[in-house]
C-alpha cells in the first residue's frame, strides 16, 4: 500500500504547481462571485416584505425553479440571495473539480507525461491519490472561502458556512466522479464527456424534482445537486445532508482505485480490438467526422432527451401559482401565455448555452490535435491548413445548428403536448434557431484565438463563464449595460420572436463570419505550435 | 525547372522562438537525386529547417526554395510532391495503423497499393492495431510505410530509426538506396552518424542554427587529422617537435597521437629512424569528425 503511493507529494507539488493560477483563480472567482451576489442582494431588498415579496415570485415561476430551484425560507435573505448559485452554482462547482480531476489523472497518461514519471520512484496509486488530495484540498478552500465570503457580505454566519460546506462537498463528489471516469474510459476526452453526461443527468433529476408539488420530490434526492439544495443553507440548515456527498464521494473513491489497479496505464478498461486493415477515410473532413461524429451523437440523444424533459415542465407553469395574489400579479403582466413564454424562452436560452460549450468543445478539437501532434502529419500532405481547420470548425458550427434544432423540435414537441397547444411547436423552434448565430459567435471566438493566441484557446471556457454569470447577476450587480452587451448569448431574440428578431440573427450572423474570418488569417500565418 | 537546379536551396535562414534563435544564417543545398545528410546533435536545427522547409513554420529571414516553389505559400503544389516523416511520432489513436497509411497517402494523392503491401512486409508491421497500441517504434514505422509508399520526389525524414530495431534500421537503409536508384531526392536528418555515413553522397553538419560544413564525406576527410598507432625499436626523441602533431601519448616505444594530413611524411620519417615495427592508421570516423566540430577532444581509446 504505502509503495503503491510512493511519490504522491511529489505529484500534489507538481499538480500544485502547475494549477497555481487556473484552480486559484476558479477558486477564488466562485467565491467572489457568491459574495458580490450576497452583497448586491442585501442592498436590493433590504426589509423582509420586499425578500417575501421576490421568494414568492421565484417559488411561483416554474422557469425559475427549473433552472436554480426553491426557496424554503421566504423571509431568509441568505435563502434569496443565494437561490442562483445554489443549484446552477453548484453544478459549475461540479464542473471546475470534475476537469481537475481527469487532467490530473487521464489527462497526465496521454502524452506519456506520467509514463515518463512512473520510471522514477513513483507507486501505481500516486497519480490518483495526488488528484484525490487536489480535489479535496481544493473543495475545503472553496468552502471556507465562500463561507468568509458570504458571512462578510453580510450574511448569517450559520446558513453561510452550510452553504460554503454545501458547494464543497458538490465539488467533493464530482470530483471524484471524474476520478472514476478517468478510470473507465480510454481518453481524457472521453472521461470528461462522460463525467458531464453524469452532471447534466443529475442536475435535471433535480430540475424535476423540485418541480413535483409539493416539492421537492424524490427525484431530488437522487441528485448531489439536489443535496446542495436540501442541506438548506441560510432557511434551517439541516447539516446531516452532508454526510449523503461525504459517503458518495468516499465510495467513489473506492470505485477509482478498484478500476485504477485493474487496468494499465494509458489504456481504458476494454482492450483495443483489431480494426480494418485498409482505411476507408479519403479527406480531412471524413477524418474530422470520425474523430467527432460519435462525440456529437452523443451530444444529440442528450439534448433530445434534456429538451423533452424541460419541454414536459411547461405543464407545470400555472401549477406553481399558489397564492391568489401571484396568480393576480402574473395575470396582470400578461397571464398564463406570458409565463408559458418566460419559461420556454428560459429554457431554450439554457440550451442555448449548453449548446455553445458543444462548439466550443468541438472547435478546440482544433488546438488539441495541433498540440498531439496529429495535425502535423496531416498538414505535411497536400491538405492546405485552412482546409483541415475547416474540417473540425465545420463539425463546430454544424453540430451547434444540428443541436439547436433537436432542442427547438424536443422542447416544442413536449412543451405542445404538456400544454395541449400544438402553436408551440413551431414558436419553440423558430426560438431554438433564432439561438444559433450567437451561439455561432462564441464558438467563432475559438478559431480566433486559436489563429493569434494558440496557447490561450481554452480561454474561451472562461469566457463563456463569464457570459453565462453576467447573463444571471449583471442586472442584480448592476453592472453597466455595454458591459453586459459584451455577451453574444444576451443579443439573441427571444420568445415571442418577432420581425424585428431578424436584426440580431443577421447581425450576430455576421460577427461570426467576421471572427471566423480573422482567426482564419491568423491561423494561416502563424507557425505551428506545440 | 532544369535538372540541375537544387532540389532544396536556402539561404541565410534565421528563425527565433522567443529568445531562442532556432536558425542563425542557415544555408542548405541538394542536388536532386542525392542523399544528403544532415548531421547535429539534438537541438541544434535540425527539425526546425525541416519544418521551415515543410511550411509547418515561418521563417524569420532568409530565402527557401523547395523543388522550385515557397515551401510557405505553395504548401498544397509542393506537399503532393513531398513525403515527410516526423521525428516524433503521433498517430491519431483511434485509428489502425493502416487507416493512418491509407488516409496520408490519400491525403497525398497517390497511393501504391501493392508497395504498400510490400512495405508493410517489408517492416513486419501490423496494420490492424490501435494506433494507440502501437510502440514508439512501430509508430515510426507507420509513418515510414507512408511516406515510403507514396511516389514523392523529395523525402523529408528526421531521424527516422530512432525507435527502430538494427533488422529494421537495415530495412529502412534498404528503402533508401532504392529511391536514390529511381533518382529521387532524400533529406535524411540524424544525429546517428553510422547512418549517415552508411547512406549519404554528401552531408551538411548543423551547429547552433548554421551549417558549418558541408560536403562530400570524402572530401571532409582530407581536412581532417589521422589517428597514428605506431611502434619502433628504439625510443623515440623529439617526436613532440614534429609540427602538426596532437594527442600524443608516448609510452616507451609505443606511440599514439594524432596528424594533420599535411604531417604525415614528417612523422613517419621520424618513426623509420627509430626502427618502426607496427604502424596503424584510421581515417577519422564520422564520429570524430562530427566531434571535432563541437569542441569535444577525441580520445583515440574510444575508438581503438
Amino acid at each position: 500500500m504505502r509503495e503503491e503511493n510512493a511519490g504522491t507529494l511529489a505529484m500534489l507539488r507538481l499538480a500544485l504547481r502547475r494549477d497555481r493560477i487556473l484552480l486559484t483563480s476558479w477558486v477564488v472567482g466562485l467565491a467572489a462571485t457568491a459574495g458580490f451576489s450576497a452583497a448586491a442582494t442585501v442592498d436590493l431588498y433590504p426589509t423582509e416584505e420586499q425578500r417575501v415579496a421576490a421568494a414568492e415570485a421565484i417559488n411561483a415561476s416554474a422557469a425559475v425553479v427549473a433552472l436554480y430551484g426553491r426557496i424554503y425560507d421566504p423571509t431568509s435573505l441568505g435563502a434569496v440571495s443565494m437561490i442562483k448559485l445554489t443549484a446552477l452554482g453548484a453544478s459549475i462547482v461540479g464542473i471546475v473539480m470534475l476537469f481537475v480531476a481527469i487532467r490530473h489523472t487521464r489527462g497526465e497518461e496521454e502524452p506519456g507525461r506520467l509514463e515518463l514519471l512512473s520510471g522514477g520512484r513513483l507507486g501505481r496509486r500516486a497519480p490518483l491519490t495526488a488528484a484525490l488530495l487536489l480535489v479535496a484540498g481544493a473543495s475545503l478552500a472553496l468552502a471556507l472561502l465562500t463561507a468568509v465570503a458570504n458571512t462578510a457580505a453580510g450574511l448569517a454566519w450559520t446558513g453561510s458556512l452550510a452553504f460554503g460546506l454545501g458547494w464543497g462537498a458538490t465539488a467533493l463528489v464530482y470530483g471524484t466522479v471524474g476520478a472514476v471516469t478517468a478510470q473507465v474510459s480510454d481518453s481524457a476526452r472521453a472521461a470528461r464527456g462522460l463525467g458531464l453526461v453524469v452532471i447534466a443527468v443529475t442536475y435535471v433529476l433535480r430540475a424535476v424534482g423540485d418541480l413535483a408539488e409539493p416539492g421537492p420530490g424524490p427525484l431530488s434526492w437522487l441528485s448531489p445537486i439536489g443535496w446542495n439544495q436540501q442541506l438548506r443553507a441560510y432557511s434551517g440548515e439541516r447539516w446531516w445532508v452532508l454526510v449523503l456527498p461525504v459517503v458518495v464521494s468516499a465510495g467513489l473513491v473506492v470505485v477509482a482505485y478498484a478500476l485504477r489497479s485493474r487496468r494499465d496505464l494509458g489504456a481504458g478498461l476494454r482492450a483495443d480490438r483489431p480494426g480494418p486493415a485498409v482505411g476507408s477515410l479519403q479527406t480531412v473532413g471524413g477524418l474530422a467526422w470520425r474523430l467527432q461524429g460519435r462525440i456529437l451523437l452523443a451530444w444529440a440523444v442528450g439534448f433530445v432527451l434534456f429538451g423533452l424533459i424541460l419541454g414536459s415542465m411547461a405543464g407545470s407553469v400555472d401549477k406553481l401559482l399558489t397564492s391568489p395574489a401571484m396568480k393576480e400579479f402574473f395575470e396582470k403582466i400578461g397571464g398564463t401565455a406570458g409565463l408559458v413564454d418566460v419559461f420556454l424562452g428560459a429554457m431554450v436560452a439554457i440550451i442555448a448555452a449548453i449548446a455553445a460549450a458543444y462548439g466550443i468543445s468541438a472547435a478546440a478539437r482544433l488546438r488539441a490535435e495541433e498540440v498531439e501532434g496529429h495535425a502535423e502529419p496531416l498538414l505535411a500532405t497536400a491538405t492546405t491548413r485552412v482546409r483541415w481547420a475547416t474540417s473540425h470548425y465545420a463539425v463546430a458550427l454544424g453540430g451547434t445548428a444540428l443541436l439547436m434544432v433537436l432542442a427547438g423540435l424536443s422542447v416544442g414537441v413536449s412543451a405542445s403536448a404538456a400544454l395541449g397547444d400544438w402553436s408551440q411547436l413551431g414558436r419553440v423552434l423558430v426560438a431554438a434557431l433564432v439561438q444559433i448565430p450567437a451561439v455561432w459567435v462564441v464558438t467563432s471566438l475559438v478559431l480566433l484565438l486559436f489563429g493569434w493566441l494558440p496557447r490561450y484557446t481554452t480561454v474561451v471556457w472562461g469566457l463563456l463563464a463569464a457570459f453565462v454569470v453576467v447573463g444571471e447577476f449583471g442586472a442584480l450587480w448592476k453592472l453597466p449595460e455595454w458591459l453586459m452587451d459584451v455577451s453574444p448569448l444576451r443579443h439573441a431574440p427571444t420568445l415571442p420572436v418577432s420581425g424585428s428578431g431578424v436584426v440580431p440573427v443577421v447581425a450576430l450572423t455576421l460577427v461570426a463570419a467576421a471572427v471566423s474570418a480573422t482567426g482564419y488569417v491568423g491561423w494561416h500565418r502563424r507557425d505551428l505550435t506545440g | 525547372m532544369s535538372d540541375s537546379a537544387p532540389v532544396i536551396d536556402v539561404h541565410g535562414l534565421t528563425k527565433s522562438f522567443g529568445s531562442t534563435r532556432a536558425l542563425d544564417g542557415l544555408d542548405l543545398r541538394v542536388e536532386r537525386g542525392e542523399v544528403h545528410g544532415f548531421l547535429g546533435p539534438n537541438g541544434a536545427g535540425k527539425t526546425t529547417t525541416l519544418r521551415v522547409l515543410l511550411g509547418s513554420v515561418r521563417a524569420d529571414s532568409g530565402s527557401a526554395t523547395v523543388l522550385g516553389l515557397d515551401p510557405w505559400s505553395d504548401i498544397p503544389a509542393l506537399h503532393a510532391r513531398l513525403a515527410y516523416v516526423p521525428g516524433d511520432v503521433a498517430l491519431l489513436p483511434g485509428l489502425t495503423g493502416g487507416e493512418v497509411i491509407d488516409l496520408l497517402a490519400r491525403l497525398q494523392g497517390g497511393h501504391d497499393a501493392a508497395r504498400r503491401a510490400r512495405l508493410l512486409e517489408m517492416f513486419e508491421l501490423d496494420p490492424t492495431k490501435k494506433a494507440r497500441s502501437y510502440s514508439k517504434g512501430n509508430r515510426q514505422k507507420v509513418a515510414l510505410v507512408a511516406a515510403l509508399a507514396s511516389r514523392a520526389e523529395l523525402y523529408l525524414f528526421d531521424e527516422p530509426t530512432s525507435g527502430l530495431d538494427p533488422l529494421m534500421e537495415e530495412q529502412f537503409r534498404h528503402c533508401v538506396r532504392e529511391l536514390k536508384g529511381d533518382g529521387r531526392t532524400v533529406l535524411l536528418s540524424s544525429h546517428i552518424l553510422s547512418e549517415a555515413e552508411a547512406l549519404s553522397d554528401r552531408i551538411s553538419i548543423i551547429r547552433a542554427g548554421a551549417v558549418v560544413e558541408t560536403g562530400a564525406l570524402s572530401d571532409m576527410r582530407h581536412l581532417q587529422r589521422l589517428a597514428i598507432s605506431a611502434e619502433t625499436g628504439h625510443e623515440l626523441h623529439g617526436i613532440t617537435d614534429v609540427p602538426g602533431l596532437d594527442d600524443v601519448v608516448l609510452e616507451g616505444n609505443h606511440l599514439r597521437c594524432t596528424v594533420e594530413p599535411a604531417h604525415l611524411a614528417e612523422l613517419l620519417s621520424h618513426l623509420t629512424a627509430a626502427g618502426i615495427k607496427t604502424l596503424e592508421s584510421h581515417p577519422p570516423s564520422l564520429e570524430q569528425l562530427f566531434l571535432s566540430h563541437y569542441g569535444v577532444r577525441v580520445d583515440e581509446d574510444d575508438h581503438a
